[in-house]
């Protein structure tokens, strides 16, 4: 089992993890296999593919909770395509979902799996390229058929013409067993058959040591409706346990402790990118006393913002599926003039159809928050992969001079932090503000540290209540475009305050009175304000990890590479060489320090997956020629690929 | 006061009709019918004797857009087409407001055409103003989706190819609750069908006959002069028999073959079978027919006055249920308790 040795590459102290010292697990309800030889590993990574009807990301997302309880560290990646139900046995309907669990602190989902579940010829064939030789792969005999195996492209059985040489390959009937074990149910052949993918998780959860009672417990409360198949799912999963403790092809199973000196102290959960962003716009908006207004078209993978905040209306959260993008940011703008935290969520297709409304926003100088979840482009592109392609649309998507501030969160947890950052520049500027998440983060989970209401930041602000300008002749008025001196923010007047009847519109305005004003000197002072109080948003400085001082090479990232990022930063020190590393969480205005933290290195090296949007928003604005490293393959950057690249930065 | 403004706190005071005007100089053509619409909602708003602070006029682009810049209540000149999602989302998140659109043939029926049918399916409570001059005036003068095929303009030398939109036949095939047509220039019916629209719970569609006297003028002529509007011009009124004409001897019947509306010369004999308006009628089928009625080119047997105006769930009474409800089966949100959620371990310092 070469191939579930761990490498130090991720591990925060490489030098210090014997494998064996780690404090033995205690399984809630598992009790350890008796007879079996157990092994002590430090992380492993899993993963379930099949069809994209087996139920691949339920497996997936069972294994991930069970994990999650027993607490080791997580890091998930979902994989899917953008059909529902592509058709069967295909190799573009595979969906697979890949866990990396470990005793000590990850970053990432990892680069290739130590063990493959291949429900189908598809799902072998898809995945086959990314498990190392000497890797675990259990396969689901039951549906090599020569038939689905012609199907993609397999003349011969793969399980005997040696394709798999060098693999530990675990031959399983997972089908028949399945039917097997629930043959007193009375479910015909093709309902007990979908159960098989809890059969799956129940020899995983054996292999692993995974306490199960989570999982009986989750699948009684799905299927508490039909409760003959909520019984014949626990069924499987049982069976699946059973099997794995009693056959002989499966002679080991593998203890991975809890990562318990990776975390800090406090109450921990398990959360998606997109749940901890729903949350800290509930958190926001609770925090600004204000109330929360989603206007929402769905779109992947942005669509499980809108379902969650639309389970939320005791928090007084109003949800509006609009009748498309237009509307969707329409309203929300709409409800930030009456003086809501407003929001809206999509994708980079989405983005492009609100442009003129955010172009609107900049120039009412409303509070707004846009939410891209970024996906794969141009056009429709990869609706299901991951890109962070739409930072040059965030930063000059628009017609005229148009800036927004640009916050993008680095891992799935802190989502919800850069959710409530983003609210903070809204409310304190007056300004449209984009959130620049991405499909990796969406749907990627990794556990979170709950915080408590109280130690989240005060995002109250204040609404106009009187006038705010006294004219020549002594009289008070009330100016709409009248700034604050420090922020440069107008005051936010909200209908319903008498006295302060003002109009806006996105037709220039003049300074102070915001009447209708076509003067060039005043067009060219409000284009100079909007920009300047964009230019003075607040963000902290840019923090470096340096550990040596010795570096002459910096990595600097933004958004979701932060984890991949990281792990490759590790394993460059680990082998012993010297590299800084800093990651933007701001890209709209950059941190003030930027510049001289460029300019402290001698190398400077970008990975992004687009083109270069970063290099080239770096290299114009600090005039520093830095390495761009791209990818857009529609798939997070592997760690050990990446530190390949900065190795050859750091030896150039 | 009705239930569609019984949120809407009201005036302390006794308003008069220079307390909606603004300090800004109205900036539309010498002679527009954008004037007299100005002045007759103006005129109308103090009968309506809500807080003015609590009265919102959203537009959109357009000549008749820039209307907001002229109440003194408050007002958002927003972007093409987009007024109906704009109001949507002000007035579903402000219940205590008085929503008003005003839009044009083209920034409601062309650009904004999806946003204008889905406010009207939803029923949100606004109130829109549709001014309807059959021409694009503030881009100079091209032919708009309402005006008659054929039409020659700037964009269109050798006559315009599309059939035009019917607004009122668009509102009633779009679910709207509360339909109507008047004209610029007749006050009192402007004023009278404001009226009806103001206290109607739901969205409300006014479209307003309104004369472009540089790009498109005349256009409405038949309706406005006094000799020919006896010929043209059908006046609806709910319970009333539909009849018109110079010597009112004309009448609007069934035709009892193809269920179609037809119009006939009223006599003793006949008489009985004209139609009475019902605006309440729970089928919008004779709103309809009546809304077919009108010659496109000649705009003869055109009806004005309340198509339809009926009862429907109104959206933000809805929405704000769904949140009461919403405490009522959960209690009111705890942060905390979300956040946590029901999935947690603990990590001893």
């Amino acid at each position: 089992m070469t191939s579930q040795v761990s490498s130090p590459a991720e591990q925060a102290v490489p030098a210090e993890q014997p494998s064996g010292a780690a404090a033995a697990p205690t399984p809630v309800d598992a009790s350890p296999p008796s007879a079996k030889e157990v092994r002590r590993l430090d992380r492993v990574i899993i993963r379930f593919a099949g069809d994209s009807g087996d139920g691949m990301q339920l497996t997936g997302d069972r294994f991930t909770s069970e994990t999650a309880s027993f607490g080791n560290d997580l890091s998930t990646l979902p994989n899917f395509p953008a059909e529902i139900r592509a058709p069967a046995g295909t190799l573009p309907g595979v969906s697979s979902f890949q866990l990396h669990f470990a005793d000590h602190d990850i970053l990432t989902p990892g680069d290739a799996p130590d063990v493959l579940v291949a429900m189908n010829p598809a799902a072998l064939k898809a995945n086959l390229a990314d498990v190392p030789r000497g890797g675990e792969i259990i396969v689901n005999t039951d549906e090599f058929a020569k038939r689905t195996m012609a199907k993609v492209g397999y003349a011969t059985s793969p399980l005997e013409d040696g394709t798999l040489d060098g693999y530990n390959v675990h031959p399983v009937p997972l089908t028949t067993l399945t039917i097997e074990a629930l043959k007193d149910f009375g479910l015909s052949r093709k309902e007990a058959e979908r159960s098989k993918n809890m059969f799956a998780l129940g020899l995983l959860s054996w292999m692993y040591h995974r306490p199960t009672q989570n999982t009986e417990d989750f699948l009684r409360k799905k299927f508490a409706k039909k409760p003959q198949i909520a019984e014949a799912n626990v069924a499987a999963f049982r069976a699946g346990w059973n099997f794995g403790e009693t056959t002989e092809d499966f002679a080991v199973s593998y203890e991975v402790a809890p990562a318990t000196s990776a975390f800090p102290a406090g109450t921990y959960r398990n959360i998606s990118g997109n749940l901890a962003l729903s949350y800290g716009l509930i958190a926001a908006a609770r925090q600004a006393d204000l109330p929360l207004y989603l206007g929402s078209y769905p779109i992947t993978p942005a669509s499980d913002i809108l379902h969650e905040l639309s389970k939320h209306k005791n928090f007084g959260v109003r949800t509006f599926q609009a009748e498309d993008e237009i509307a969707g940011i329409g309203a929300a703008l709409g409800a930030a003039f009456g003086g809501a935290l407003a929001v809206t969520t999509t994708s980079g297709p989405g983005v492009a159809l609100k442009s003129e409304t955010i172009g609107l926003a900049v120039s009412l100088e409303l509070p707004l928050l846009i939410v891209d979840i970024q996906r794969g482009g141009p056009s429709t592109g990869l609706p299901t992969k991951t890109e962070q392609a739409d930072l040059l649309q965030a930063m000059y998507g628009r017609n005229g001079e148009a800036p927004v501030p640009i916050v993008a969160p680095k891992t799935p947890a802190d989502c919800f932090d850069a959710a409530l950052d983003a609210a903070r520049i809204a409310l304190t500027y007056r300004t449209p503000v984009f959130l620049l998440s991405d499909g990796y983060l969406a749907n990627g989970s990794e556990p979170w540290r709950v915080p408590e209401p109280d130690e989240l930041p005060d995002l109250r602000t204040r609404f106009a209540t009187g006038p705010n300008h006294t004219l020549a002749d002594g009289t008070e008025v009330f100016w709409p475009y009248k700034r604050d001196p420090q922020t440069l923010a107008r005051p936010w007047a909200v209908p319903g305050t008498p006295g302060l009847e003002h109009r806006i519109g996105g037709i220039e305005k003049q300074d102070g009175t915001g009447n209708i004003s076509y003067d060039p000197a005043n067009h060219d002072f409000m284009v100079r304000t909007r920009q300047a109080k964009t230019d003075g948003v607040s963000v902290p400085g840019l923090e470096v990890d340096d550990p040596t001082g010795e570096a002459d090479t910096l990595v600097l990232g933004w958004g979701s590479t932060y984890g991949p990022i990281t792990a490759a930063v590790r394993r460059v020190r680990t082998a012993g060489d010297h590299i800084a590393q800093a990651h933007l969480r701001h890209l709209n205005p950059f941190p003030a320090n930027l510049g001289e933290v460029l300019r402290r290195y001698e190398k400077v090296v970008v990975p992004e997956m687009n083109l270069g949007q970063l290099a080239t928003l770096i290299r114009a604005r600090y005039l520093v020629d830095v390495r761009s490293h791209t990818q857009v393959s529609g798939m997070p950057f592997k760690a050990a690929q990446l530190a390949d690249v900065l190795k050859e930065a750091i030896d150039d | 006061m009705t239930e569609a403004l019984k949120l809407v706190p009201k005036a302390e005071a006794q308003q008069t009709m220079k307390d909606f005007k603004s300090d800004q100089e109205v900036r539309w053509c010498p002679g527009c019918g954008d004037y007299a619409i100005l002045a007759a909602v103006q005129g109308f708003m103090p009968e309506l004797g809500l807080a003015k602070e609590n009265i919102v006029f959203v537009s959109g682009i357009g000549c008749s857009s820039r209307f907001p810049y002229y109440m003194n209540t408050y007002g958002m000149h927003s972007i093409h087409g987009r007024a109906p999602a704009i109001a949507t989302g002000l007035a579903t998140s402000r219940r205590d407001l008085s929503v008003w659109v005003v839009t044009g043939d083209g920034d409601a029926l062309s650009i904004g055409g999806n946003h204008l049918i889905h406010a009207l399916r939803r029923n949100v409570n606004l109130k829109i103003l549709l001014f309807n001059n059959r021409i694009y005036g503030l881009t100079k003068g091209q032919y708009s989706p309402t005006s008659e095929t054929g039409k020659i303009t700037k964009s269109t030398p050798m006559g315009s190819l599309d059939a035009p939109f019917n607004p009122i036949s668009l509102a009633i095939g779009a679910e709207a609750s509360f339909v109507a047509r008047t004209v610029d220039s007749d006050r009192k019916h402007l004023t009278e069908v404001l009226r009806q629209a103001a206290g109607h719970p739901g969205t409300a569609l006014v479209e307003i006959y309104q004369n472009c006297n540089i790009f498109n003028d005349g256009a409405f002529e038949p309706l406005k002069d006094r000799e020919q509007a006896k010929e043209a011009v059908i006046r609806l009124e709910h319970g009333q028999p539909v009849r018109f004409g110079a010597e009112n001897d004309k009448g609007v019947v069934r035709d009892r073959a193809t269920g179609d509306l037809k119009v006939i010369t009223v006599t003793p004999e006949n008489e009985g079978d004209l139609l009475v308006h019902d605006a309440h009628a729970a089928s919008p089928t004779t709103a309809f027919a009546l809304s077919r009625l009108a010659d496109p080119d000649t705009l003869h047997q055109t009806p004005i006055g309340v198509f339809r105006s009926v009862d429907r769930p109104v959206y933000d009474t809805q929405m704000a249920d769904q949140l009461e409800a919403a405490i009522v089966q959960k209690g009111k949100g705890d942060l905390g308790a979300l956040l946590a959620g029901n999935d947690t371990w603990t990590v001893a310092g």
